[in-house]
């Protein structure tokens, strides 16, 4: 397979300098055949959405050259999508959306990788989480339902998740930590599974991000009791009668001292020139101008951060911290 | 309900304008070709025409790919009749007499019978639709990972019960399968389990690399042991033909009504149309009068698995625009089209986008309609590739299935993998074990175990779960029922002759 693969770029380069020659000495990189978008996680959850989302604005605005392919490859907890852009080191045609676990999935499962094994390119945005329960449980806020949960013995009540020792789960502990009571985690394989059974009633309550339960809530089968965020949500468009994002109270605020944030980021493979990565940088900066990357924001209530550079570099450091901090202290690591 | 009609009647007007009705036969055939290539399958079909959809309408945009959709199921069965590789999970059933009647020189009433059960499944399962929309959508709700268990359980032990094998040879091949299915992440405590530090294995064994192996390529070294020929060369190419089976397909309605409602029933449920269709298999298999001759080419056998996966299939598009759960990758894929057409799947669809919503069902009544008559003009063609010599097609069969395998993951080890299970295949089929079983096992394995543990981690480990309301305890009964079927019978005999000792 190893020949094929080496045809394949040979192939490939040959096709690259013809195409290259065509173009003036001066213009900088472009794309030359189709980019692989790279989605470490299954079909239909908050990354494979936003990859769609990505994949239609470029489309439909023809901002690139050539197509962009959206490829799931969720095996290993996503561990299998990173590797794969890991080992394609100096391919300039393949990037890869990540969330969480690109912290996690490493650190739990030891599968052998980091983000430092990667081109960082740019932050699109986090993604924020939220505090759900049913709409026809008695509890109206954040107080309530720890008061309530607190008043029970450990284990009553149920909260659901997307995957295990992932950033639901860390929410969870930090909260039940926060709360001073266990709780029982049920993993699911969705955050659309997720919002469903909150629905149903099988569990009690749910992290899930805004815009996996946004329409839940529009129907009035769900109510957020908090975000996990250090400010209220700047989005003030109604959702529920009188009720917006910016209407939901913070958890600090509401004596739940748990803050957590989703990276909604884009890497590249390692070995990569500046100047790609500078091509995708802009064609990023380009999406952020257009209407429906705004509508998608506003409709999932992100946190529009955008970084890029040294900052990004930055920042991820910072979060790989935490991310070891939080998951030591709840005992995910591989190997314990 | 009456107002579901007069929306249903303005759906029609929006779903018969003539460009609709163009996109329509555009996207069945489009599908019909996707679905005869295995492992393109209609997730990727979908998932590459999506971009070409964004700047119609979404009514248009969503019927161009539906049809899609609807046209690869109706290629998925084109395949598992002429050369017994299913390409779709719920296809698989209709491998085991639909393959044996090309075999005998039936393959164009196997088609046609496949065909117009599909049509009939469907077509069942948008009235239901019609008529009680909202009920199943708060059906839907009502399961928990009990009630999924409960239902992965009656789909398990139906087969065990049902099948006229050895039990014990059906649990050592369910049993392989299982094994094969717990390969990858374990979903509940999130560590890798089996994959003995291969970074290949990550992702476990994907059902269509799994089946395109055992039945593609075990049925080629098969054929290829019995000296390179394919039965079913003598068959004549009548046009006539689809007009002939027609006329015997109503004897069989008895069939067709008991597997709408499983199909139905497992749609809506969210089970989907896999275990609908080995359920139906099975319960006509033990109910036909013909059952003995089930798996050599009995035309129920295709009429049952059929009917009831397009039923479900059909009747599972209802809890995901409701619920905003997709029950298939394809499914994803189109929800992710939904959100960039601005429409929110979720409980407020029906009402905000009423338009949006009827105009689909609508599509769903007109797009099976235009499907029906146009893969029915195919039968006489696909039908005649068996005459081709059994030297110069598998060669054709064989790069196809590899190309099939490479393209589920982009990943030559599937290939590979591809010819390990061709070679289990071959084997299993040899010492009579039954491949089916194996297969249902790595479909649903996963998803059981999951439900399984859910449960019992929302329980605190009690067994009570599964008893602990009325719906949970009925379908495990019913499974327990069907599983225990066989030492049922023996009881019930031995209490017979002691009662009546004439």
């Amino acid at each position: 397979m190893k020949h094929f693969n080496a045809f394949g770029l040979g192939a490939v380069a040959a096709l690259g300098m013809t195409a290259l020659s065509m173009l003036p000495a001066s213009a900088a990189w472009e794309p030359t055949k189709p980019v692989e978008f790279i989605v470490p996680a299954g079909t239909g959850g908050g990354a494979d959405q936003m990859a769609r989302t990505l994949q239609g604005i470029i489309a439909k605005h023809s901002l690139m050259s050539t197509q962009l392919v959206v490829i799931n490859k969720s095996g290993g907890a996503g561990g299998e999508g990173f590797l794969d852009v890991k080992n394609a080191k100096g391919n300039p045609h393949k990037i890869v959306i990540t969330l969480s676990n690109l912290f996690t999935t490493p650190l739990a499962t030891g599968i052998p990788f980091n983000w430092k094994d990667m081109t960082p390119v740019a932050m699109l945005a986090l993604d924020e989480f939220v505090l759900w329960v049913n709409a026809s449980e008695p509890y109206k806020t954040a107080g309530d339902y720890v008061a309530a949960i607190k008043a029970a013995p450990d284990g009553t009540f149920k909260m659901g998740g997307t995957g295990s020792k992932s950033e639901d789960q860390i929410i969870t502990v930090a909260f039940e930590k926060a709360v001073g009571k266990k709780m029982t985690y049920i993993p699911y394989k969705g955050g659309g599974e997720v919002a469903v059974q909150l629905v149903g009633g099988h569990i009690n309550s749910s992290v899930n991000n805004p815009i996996e339960a946004v329409s839940q809530w529009r129907g009035d089968k769900v109510r957020p009791l908090c975000v996990f965020d250090s400010k209220t949500l700047p989005y003030t468009d109604k959702i529920l009668g009188d009720l917006s994002w910016s209407s939901v109270p913070t958890c600090v605020s509401s004596g739940v001292d748990v803050e957590y944030l989703m990276l909604r980021g884009i890497f590249m493979p390692p070995g990569v020139t500046d100047e790609q990565v500078a091509y995708f940088v802009d064609l990023f900066k380009k999406v952020r101008e257009t209407p429906e990357w705004k509508q998608l924001m506003k409709d999932g209530a992100f946190n529009q951060t955008f970084m890029a550079g040294a900052e990004f570099k930055t920042w991820l450091e910072g979060a790989e911290a935490t991310h070891k901090g939080l998951m030591q202290e709840a005992g995910f690591i591989a190997g314990n | 309900m009456f107002e579901n009609f007069i929306n249903l009647y303005h759906g029609f007007h929006i779903a018969a304008d003539p460009f609709n009705i163009l996109l329509m036969a555009v996207g069945i055939l489009l599908g019909v070709i996707i679905g005869v290539l295995p492992g393109l399958g209609g997730a990727n079909g979908v998932a590459i025409l999506l971009p070409l959809t964004f700047s119609m309408s979404p009514t248009s945009a969503i019927i161009l790919l539906t049809c899609i959709y609807w046209g690869a199921l109706f290629g998925g069965a084109i395949t598992s009749v002429l050369f017994n590789i299913p390409g779709e999970p719920w296809s698989v059933a209709t491998t085991f007499d639909g393959h044996p009647m090309a075999r005998n020189g039936k393959a164009g009433e196997a088609l046609t019978a496949a065909f117009t059960s599909s049509f009939v499944g469907a077509f069942v399962a948008v009235i239901m639709i019609t008529l009680i929309a909202p009920l199943v959508a708060q059906f839907a709700l009502q399961f928990g990972p009990a009630e999924k268990f409960a239902v992965y359980f009656l789909a398990f032990a139906s087969f065990v019960g049902m099948s006229k094998e050895p039990p014990a040879k059906t649990i050592v091949s369910m049993m392989i399968g299982f094994a094969l299915a717990a390969v990858g992440l374990d979903m509940v405590t999130g560590q890798l389990r089996l994959t003995f530090g291969s970074t290949e294995l990550l992702n476990g064994f994907d059902f269509l690399i799994a089946v395109i192996g055992l039945f593609g390529i075990g049925e080629i070294l098969l054929t290829m042991e019995e000296g390179l020929e394919f039965r079913g060369k003598a068959a004549k190419i009548d046009p006539r033909i689809v007009w002939k089976t027609w006329k015997t397909l109503p004897k069989y309605w008895a069939t067709s009504l008991r597997s709408c409602i499983i199909g139905c029933w497992m749609g809506i449920t969210p089970a989907g149309a896999t275990p609908a269709s080995f359920m139906a298999y099975g319960v006509a298999k033990r109910i036909s009068k013909n059952g003995k001759n089930f798996g050599n080419g009995e035309i129920e056998g295709v009429i049952a698995p059929e009917t009831a996966a397009h039923a479900a299939g059909t009747s599972a598009m209802l809890p995901m625009l409701a619920l905003g759960v997709p029950g298939s990758p394809t499914a994803a894929v189109l929800l992710g089209g939904l959100l960039i057409w601005g429409l929110q799947p979720g409980p407020m669809l029906f009402v905000e986008q009423s338009e949006f919503v009827w105009g689909l069902i609508a599509s769903m009544y007109l797009g099976n309609v235009v499907g029906l008559i146009l893969v029915l003009t195919t039968v006489p063609l696909f039908a005649s590739i068996l005459r081709i010599p059994f030297s110069i097609i598998a060669p054709v069969i064989l790069v196809i299935c590899a190309i099939g395998a490479y393209t589920v993951n982009n990943n030559v080890f599937d290939v590979i993998m591809m010819l390990v299970f061709g070679v289990l295949g071959y084997v299993l089929k040899k010492t009579n074990y039954p491949l089916a079983p194996l297969v249902l096992a790595i479909v649903l394995g996963d998803s059981a175990e999951e439900a399984f543990r859910q449960s019992l981690l929302s329980s605190g480990g009690s067994l009570g779960i599964f008893f602990s309301n009325g719906l949970v305890s009925t379908i495990m009964g019913i499974g327990l029922i069907a599983g225990l079927w066989p030492v049922l019978q023996i009881v019930l005999n031995r209490f017979r002759r002691v009662a009546q000792p004439a």
